[in-house]
């Protein structure tokens, strides 16, 4: 089974060993391993690299896109996913390396030679075109006939719920309708891959959760790959089939939304999605140290790293000590944040453990609590590379 | 931009040729300028610096400097002295007349400058007042009101509104706040505009064709030498203008530079003569 | 925000004397070209249309006039034809030299207009340096007349002078239009050839506009060229105004073809302002 990162590269001899980097995560969630079973992958890049200057912003990526499915690549700004984006569009071209889309080199072929189409951050509509004729023109630039563009343009600009503006201007229309209309133009080429540049950051919060569940029911519809950018965690995990977590270059991790949530490779996985809590802690003979708590764990002597979600921490049920199944221990209340459904506390136990814990929200919590979690949801990760910062 | 295809080869050559064109004829001048046997004639040879020195022993030229310099510095005073408020007065109040006023303002920049010449002498002509450099003076400082206006007003929209409004929250009144930061922020304008007047009148010829008395400016005395004939001597005084335009023009830059990203000089002014 | 006081302080002066700077100038002119000059070489201020019917009934006004359009016909084309290209290149090609090449186009129009046309002259002569140089090298035998004193010395100058005016608005259109419109385009499908027709080029159309006006008007209204390098086939409408106020001593005349001349500038611009807005897309 082709593999998205690392795992199945050797260590290249790289001066450390390679033992903390390109170890990332290569689960694949059964909707895409059933969608490549035997099909090759629509996408392949393989061992892109790309500088700008002295700067290197990509450094060797490999990653591969199947039919169908919708990827996000998920960054910090200066990850280096837009340029990524843009390599795969022809806008860039990488110093090394190569892509193939169904095994044909694509990053041959300049932009307009590439059967991939791309949505904008900030729309690039035509000003000086109507609505229809933004929609239609690439069509018109394939010359084909004047009756099959029209009916093209009909269907896309249905799809999208914007027959009525079809000779407005984009001057004329909101933001989020010009955000449809670029879609449209985009996909009216019926283009094999579809880029999303950010193109729900210019929109306000409500419209930006709405249009990301239409994006979604229309990727399932239209059934084309969507490769999708964004800095936003939420957004990545609630469109994706799978995410591409980019850190300074380097692929973190490749997995579906659960997967990388559930089990994040690293750190700063861990941290950038959703909130967690990072337990320092000394494995000997199979037992995790962490200040005054410890549990069984199958791990090797030595230092050890482990995430443990808020949501997995709860108040006590009962007030027995630890045991195999529940680590308890106590702490006493620093703050609140009130979430709407939940709350996050802000503990600090006697040892001087700080931690977060989501619960329920309830008014008047005070005093000293009892907590308890599993040791399962402790989950083991490692640190993140030296070239950022300290986890 | 990638991919250079063959479209956008002869691009650079096209560019080449228009540079060619456009410096060709002013090296030209330089060099003859340097040339014994006269304006004309290739290839050029006997170099002196004959002319040079015809030109320093030349008193009915300096004169006219003199003359041309006195004359920039007070129509660039009254530019500016009516122009910046009326690049203001543009910007934040409304009175009756204010579309023609507009309109008027930037009338001489668009008519050609004999028009705007030769109703100033109709008017001197009316109020019977002998044309001198005072009357040169007077229709400079006219004819380039509206560069100070239109160079003051494009800084006006880049001034932060909320800079004045945090002077009056502060206590200073409007005199203050224009006086220490309204005219402050706009000072790369000001300045901007005062090279650019300064260099207009230096070389004006149209307007101080009619409203000339006895003194003559440069540019005028230029001409009368003209018409009695080409000497090399004119070369010379053409290169030593030459270079201080290039002055003029490098020190107008830098100075957009520093504060700006991207000067759009005159460019700026066309548009916001145009916006106006 | 502003007091009453700080605004008429603001507004008052200039004015004031915009007033009696500017327009009663102007109103003068237009009186003045109904009004005529006696024999005695004084202004009589009856009002008259007789300057009016002058310039239609004697030919060489009209002539002039239609000469003087023509020659600033083409001083407008051949501006845009050099100014586009040139502007189009430093915009999209040139790079990290953009600033140095602007610079280079900005510096000629500081340069003594006076200074240049002069020039033009040393050049084009027939003991210029263009004529001796060509036979020089011996692709001519004798000196080429045409070169000066003529129409085309007239035109080639102006464009000269012009060009850079041309180059201004065309280059700050072109600066304006988002590169992502450039790569939208690719990314749908167009060349580079395509996406200048049909994406650059239209937005750049105000830019257009408003560098041909200028040439056009300025052109139009030039008296130096003509009067250095024209000879008698290239007298503008220009110089017979200059003339008028001058040897020919006929005011109210030169006041009724200047205004004449500034109804049609006027009548110019307002048509280019029109199609400009047409064609702006903000």
């Amino acid at each position: 089974m082709p593999s998205d990162v690392g795992a199945r590269r050797p260590h290249d001899g790289r001066r450390d060993g390679g033992a903390t980097k390109h170890m990332a995560t290569t689960t694949e969630p059964a909707v895409a391993r059933s969608a490549k079973s035997g099909v090759q992958p629509l996408l392949v890049i393989r061992n892109v690299a790309k500088s700008f200057g002295k700067n290197p912003v990509l450094r060797d990526i490999s990653l591969q896109i199947a039919e169908g499915e919708f990827l996000t690549i998920l960054g910090e700004s200066g990850s280096g996913k837009t340029t990524l984006l843009r390599i795969i569009a022809g806008f860039e071209s990488a110093n090394s390396g190569e892509i193939l889309m169904e095994g044909e080199r694509l990053d041959l072929l300049p932009p307009y030679r590439r059967r991939v189409n791309t949505v904008f951050q900030h729309y690039a509509l035509f000003p000086h075109l109507s609505v229809e004729e933004n929609v239609g023109y690439g069509l018109r630039v394939a010359k084909l006939p004047k009756d099959e563009i029209a009916a093209r343009v009909s269907e896309a600009l249905a799809m999208v719920k914007m027959t009525a503006f079809a000779s407005s201007k984009p001057a004329k229309i909101s933001g989020g309708q010009q955000q449809r209309i670029a879609l449209a133009r985009a996909l009216v080429n019926r283009p094999r891959l579809l880029l999303l540049d950010e193109p729900l950051s210019a929109l306000d919060a409500n419209l930006r959760r709405q249009m990301q569940v239409e994006l979604k029911s229309l990727q399932r519809e239209v059934g084309i790959s969507f490769v999708f950018v964004t800095h936003d965690q939420e957004e990545a995990m609630v469109m994706s089939d799978r995410i591409a977590l980019l850190r300074m270059g380097e692929l973190e991790q490749v997995a579906s939304p659960r997967e990388i949530y559930s089990r994040p490779a690293t750190a700063y996985t861990a941290q950038f999605i959703g909130h967690t809590n990072l337990l320092r802690s000394e494995v000997r003979a199979g037992i995790a140290r962490c200040n005054s708590l410890s549990w069984k764990v199958g791990l090797p002597d030595g230092p050890a790293l482990f995430s443990l979600r808020p949501e997995n921490i709860r108040l006590a049920t009962s007030t027995g000590g630890s045991d195999m199944n529940v680590i308890r221990l106590r702490g006493k209340m620093q703050h609140q944040a009130f979430h709407g459904s939940t709350e996050l506390l802000q503990i600090v136990c006697e040892d001087g453990l700080a931690l977060s814990v989501r619960v329920a929200a309830r008014e008047n919590r005070e005093g000293d609590l009892l907590l308890e979690f599993s040791p399962a949801d402790a989950v083991p990760v490692r640190e993140s590379s030296e070239r950022g910062q300290p986890s | 931009m990638s991919d250079a295809r063959s479209t956008s080869r002869w691009l650079p050559w096209h560019a080449i040729v228009v540079f060619g064109f456009l410096y060709l004829p002013i090296v030209t001048l330089i060099v003859y300028s340097f040339n014994g046997s006269g304006v004309g004639g290739f290839p050029p040879h006997n170099l002196t610096l004959d002319w040079y020195r015809m030109l320093f022993a030349d008193d009915a030229i300096w004169e006219s400097v003199v003359n041309s310099l006195v004359v920039a510095f007070a129509a660039m005073a009254i530019s500016l002295m009516f122009g910046i408020p009326a690049a203001l007065a543009l910007d934040r109040a409304n009175f009756p007349g204010k579309a023609l006023f507009r309109r008027l303002v930037l009338l001489p920049l668009i008519l050609p400058g004999i028009i705007t010449g030769l109703s100033l002498l109709m008017l001197f002509r009316e109020a019977d007042v002998k044309l001198s450099l005072v009357t040169i003076v007077l229709g400079h400082g006219t004819a380039l009101i509206s560069v100070a206006t239109t160079e003051v007003f494009a800084g006006l929209q880049k001034l932060d509104r909320a800079q004045e409004e945090a002077s009056l929250d502060l206590g200073a009144n409007y005199w203050q706040t224009l006086w220490r930061i309204t005219i402050p922020n706009l000072r790369l304008s000001i300045v901007g505009a005062a090279l650019l007047i300064f260099t207009l009148s230096m070389d004006e010829i149209a307007v101080s064709f009619f409203l000339i008395g006895r003194d003559n400016t440069l540019p005028l005395e230029i001409w009368g030498r003209l018409r009695r004939g080409i000497t090399p001597e004119i070369n010379a005084i053409s290169s030593i203008i030459f270079v201080f335009s290039l002055i003029a023009i490098v020190s107008w830059y830098r100075l957009r530079m520093t504060a700006e990203g991207t000067p759009e000089i005159t460019a700026e002014v066309v548009e916001t003569a145009q916006g106006l | 925000m502003f007091s009453r006081a700080y605004r008429a302080a603001i507004t008052l002066p200039p004015v004031l004397w915009v007033a009696v700077f500017l327009l009663v100038p102007y109103a003068l002119l237009f009186c003045y070209s109904f009004w005529s000059v006696s024999p005695s070489q004084t202004i009589v201020h009856t009002w008259t249309l007789d300057n009016y019917r002058e310039l239609f009934r004697v030919n060489v006004y009209l002539q002039t006039l239609f000469r003087s359009m023509w020659i600033a016909a083409r001083v407008m084309i051949f501006s845009l034809l050099l100014g586009y290209p040139l502007a189009y290149y430093l915009s999209f090609y040139a790079g990290a030299r953009k600033d140095l090449f602007y610079q280079l186009v900005i510096i000629p129009l500081w340069v003594s207009y006076l200074v240049r046309a002069y020039a033009w002259k040393t050049i084009l002569g027939s003991d210029g340096v263009l004529n001796t140089l060509l036979q020089y090298v011996h692709l001519t035998k004798h000196p080429l007349e045409f070169l000066l004193y003529s129409p085309f010395a007239v035109v080639l100058t102006l464009t000269h002078i012009y060009t850079p005016f041309a180059f201004l608005p065309i280059y700050a259109a072109l600066e304006h239009i988002p590169r992502n419109l450039v790569e939208a385009s690719h990314d749908l499908g167009a060349s580079p050839l395509q996406t200048f027709w049909r994406v650059i080029f239209p937005l750049s159309i105000p830019g257009v506009l408003a560098g041909a006006t200028f040439a056009f008007v300025l052109s139009l209204g030039d008296f130096l060229a003509p009067l250095l390098l024209g000879g008698p086939s290239g007298i503008m409408i220009s110089n017979i105004v200059v003339s008028l106020f001058g040897a020919a001593y006929n005011w109210p005349l030169g006041a009724a073809i200047s205004l004449c001349m500034l109804l049609l500038v006027l009548a110019l611009l307002l048509l280019s302002e029109k199609l400009e807005k047409k064609w702006s897309f903000r």
